[in-house]
């Protein structure tokens, strides 16, 4: 087991090294760069930047160094745990992510817990009742949610809020809670706020989840030992929590893992569309205006963490499945 | 080691299980439901699968559906009442006009009609009310002669599906600039439905080219191909397909944005296809057939064409459609916010993009439309490879 890992830890380095030497170079692409961008921000401001300060902010940034260096000096901040420096938001990417990280996994939690919470029972309700009226009901839901791209769900939520409630549908607080400290008022508005993220970014996974979790279990009801416990009598109930399920569940724990990325950035286009103070659209505003200390650093974390959690999902796998075995 | 462990990318969590999946016990004990029962012994490969994809009713919908979608699509010039880029200064904004055969005395009309808007503006928000006329009626005219146009920039024509003489027929409303917003989704069907299909396309060649070299000659090639795939499903697709699209020159052609937009949605889809293609080969180099077809001395490129490929090409038709759609979201996905195809361009993503501001929105709800032609396709194309992916392997 201890050896596995090890080995598994071994092959994540090429790997790594591999996809931020990629993530370097597609962040490079564009043409121009973070200055460039930056310039631009300032003489649409009507500022007067002099060539020396422009001078002096490549200088700072090294950004004539030959790009092999650069990269050098990017990828050691990273493994020292410095994300380098926002050019355009002129603060360290530390700072700027770790502002947004905390509504972030709160909002994604929330997703998955809603996902699951739906997800599970519906599909599995499915599967037990195949052809009848609540399956084929499911069955369209489920079609419907994977279709509708999140952030036309989120639009049409904003304009059925507007329309019909009267609310601003929208960020997480309500304007005269903003900037306040935290209070219970606070929090209750924050719940006022959350599950409109939540059905919007769980509805594609939910419907997702459902057919998976539904095409899982039928699989496993056909098997022969199902019907030899049914002939020897093993109540319904017990029969298929106790084996089909837990077989048809394994293809879930074995993408547990791909969750990890998620949780860190959000739905990127949901959140610009809701207004959501997430690393998404952090990512997205970076990717747009050239940041690429930002951009590249973010990337990187939900590649880390992608590996990651495809390792974990592995090991859970194996911790819950007694037929893998290591060799 | 590794290569036994399943990593795949994040989005298989929503793809759909396994082509074995989900036989309905009576379909298995039926081969295909053939009309005659000696015939099924007889029947091809391919007419098994047409008879098996045939009994799956919501999949033939879905694909007539697509035909439909595809046939406007293709003589969308024909189609939309008017030119996607036509502006009515006086009609900014107006709401879809229903189209009704019995006007607002209860009286039937054979030929249907919309009524005529009156326009005021609100003196305190400046904004636009229309208020439909009920004198006003507009007979719809079909095959009505109208502005003259060319059909795909060679025939010239003047007839349209329908039309009216004057007074606007916008069933589905106008834009901020008084653009018709169904010749405008009409249109952009061409662009929206076939960047999907070419990329697929793409995908296809890519990934069959590099799975087939990883599953056929193993080692070493296999090796590196497995683990470039790895790298490229470790970088999340979202910020991978912008980066790549910022990276598409501003100064470049509308065509030229096209392809690049294709080409990069496909850069990264074909890594699931390279795999599953891989996998069959590995599993058909030691089957039965092939080992018999080596050793009565058969050439290696017919094993591999007349033989293998055939084998597995249904497989690999069920998965390409099932990759369509996500293509197609990846498109309105980029060019709703903006780093996708831009305007002039029609696409139903550009189209969306009038929709991101919500003053506009709230006034307009309207603007919404194309994510209703999206949703559509979409569910066709879901419920299509469904079909093909029971259907694929018909001795099941």
């Amino acid at each position: 087991m201890l050896n596995y890992i090890a080995r598994r830890l071994l092959v994540m380095i090429p790997t790594l090294v591999a996809i931020s030497m990629l993530v370097f170079f597609l962040i490079q692409l564009p043409p121009g760069d973070a200055v460039t961008s930056r310039l631009a921000e300032l003489q649409a401001e009507g500022k007067d930047v002099s060539e020396a300060q422009i001078a002096a902010l490549r200088a700072r940034f090294h950004l004539d160094d030959p790009m092999p260096m650069q990269y050098l000096r990017w990828v050691t901040g990273f493994l020292r745990g410095d994300l380098g420096y926002s050019i355009v938001n002129e603060q360290p990417v530390n700072t700027l992510v770790y502002d947004r990280l905390g509504y972030t996994v709160l909002i994604a939690i929330a997703c998955v817990l809603f996902t699951w919470v739906i997800g599970f029972p519906i599909g599995f309700y499915s599967a037990i009742r195949q052809y009848s009226v609540s399956d084929y009901t499911f069955t369209i839901i489920a079609f419907l949610g994977m279709a509708t791209p999140n952030f036309l769900l989120a639009l049409a939520l904003m304009y059925l809020g507007h329309r019909y409630f009267g609310i601003t549908v929208g960020g997480l607080f309500s304007p005269e809670y903003m900037g306040e400290p935290f209070s219970f008022g606070k929090f209750v508005d924050l719940l006022k706020h959350l599950w409109i993220p939540m059905v919007v970014v769980g509805m594609a996974g939910t419907a997702g989840l459902v057919r998976v979790m539904r095409a899982n279990l039928l699989d496993e009801l056909q098997k022969p030992y199902v019907v030899t416990a049914r002939a020897k009598g093993v109540g319904n109930l017990k029969l298929i929590f106790k084996y089909p399920v837990r077989i048809a569940i394994n293809p879930f724990i074995s993408t547990i893992g791909w969750m990890l990325p998620m949780i860190f950035s959000g739905d990127a286009i949901v959140g610009v569309v809701l207004n959501l103070p997430t690393i998404g659209p952090l990512l997205l505003e970076a990717l747009m205006t050239q940041d690429m200390f930002l951009a590249g650093s973010l990337i990187m974390i939900m590649s880390t963490l992608t590996v990651v959690g495809t390792l974990l999902s592995d090991l859970a796998l194996a911790a819950l499945d007694p037929r893998i075995r290591y060799d | 080691m590794t290569d036994e462990t399943p990593m795949k990318h994040p989005q298989d969590i929503n793809t759909p299980p396994p082509p074995d999946a989900p036989a309905d016990p009576s379909e298995t004990a039926d081969p295909g439901g053939p009309p005659e029962e000696n015939t099924a012994i007889f029947a091809s490969q391919w007419k098994l699968m047409w008879w098996r994809f045939r009994k799956h009713k919501l999949a033939l919908f879905g694909g007539i559906v697509l035909l439909i979608f595809y046939f406007v699509a293709a003589f969308c010039e024909f189609f939309a009442p008017y030119d996607p880029n036509a502006r009515d200064v006086t009609r900014i904004l107006a709401p879809p006009k229903t189209l009704r055969f019995v006007d607002a005395e209860g009286q039937f009309h054979f030929r249907p009609f919309v009524y005529g808007y009156e326009m005021e503006t609100d003196p305190n928000t400046w904004q636009r009310v229309y208020t439909p006329n009920h004198d006003k009626k507009i007979p719809v005219q079909f095959f009505h002669r109208g502005e003259p146009y060319k059909l795909w920039n060679l025939i010239p024509m003047e007839h349209r599906l329908f039309g009216v003489d004057e007074g606007g027929v916008h069933l589905l409303g106008t834009d901020q600039i008084g653009r018709d917003v169904l010749s405008r989704i009409i249109f952009g069907a061409r662009i929206s439905l076939t960047i999907g299909l070419i990329g697929v396309f793409l995908t296809f060649f890519i990934g069959i080219l590099l799975g087939g070299l990883a599953g056929y000659f193993g080692g070493v090639t296999d090796n590196i191909i497995q683990r470039a795939i790895e790298v490229l499903i470790c970088i999340p697709q979202l910020p991978l397909w912008m980066a790549l699209s910022a990276a598409l020159p501003g100064h470049w052609s509308a065509l030229r944005i096209y392809f690049g937009i294709t080409i990069i949605l496909s850069f990264l889809g074909w890594t699931g296809l390279a795999r599953v293609v891989r996998g069959k080969f590995l599993s058909l180099r030691e089957e039965d057939f092939v080992v018999a077809a080596r050793l009565s001395g058969t050439p290696e490129t017919a094993i591999i064409f007349r033989h293998m490929v055939p084998s597995f090409l249904s497989h690999i038709i069920a998965s390409a459609t099932l990759a369509v759609p996500g293509m197609i979201l990846g498109e309105t996905a980029l060019s709703f916010l903006g780093i996708g195809l831009r305007p002039p361009v029609v696409s139903w993503g550009v189209l969306l993009q009038q929709a991101q501001n919500f003053q506009v929105l709230a006034m307009a709800p309207w603007l919404l439309y194309p994510g209703l032609f999206v949703i559509i396709v979409v569910l066709a194309f879901n419920v299509l490879g469904d079909g093909l992916r029971d259907a694929a392997d018909p001795y099941a």
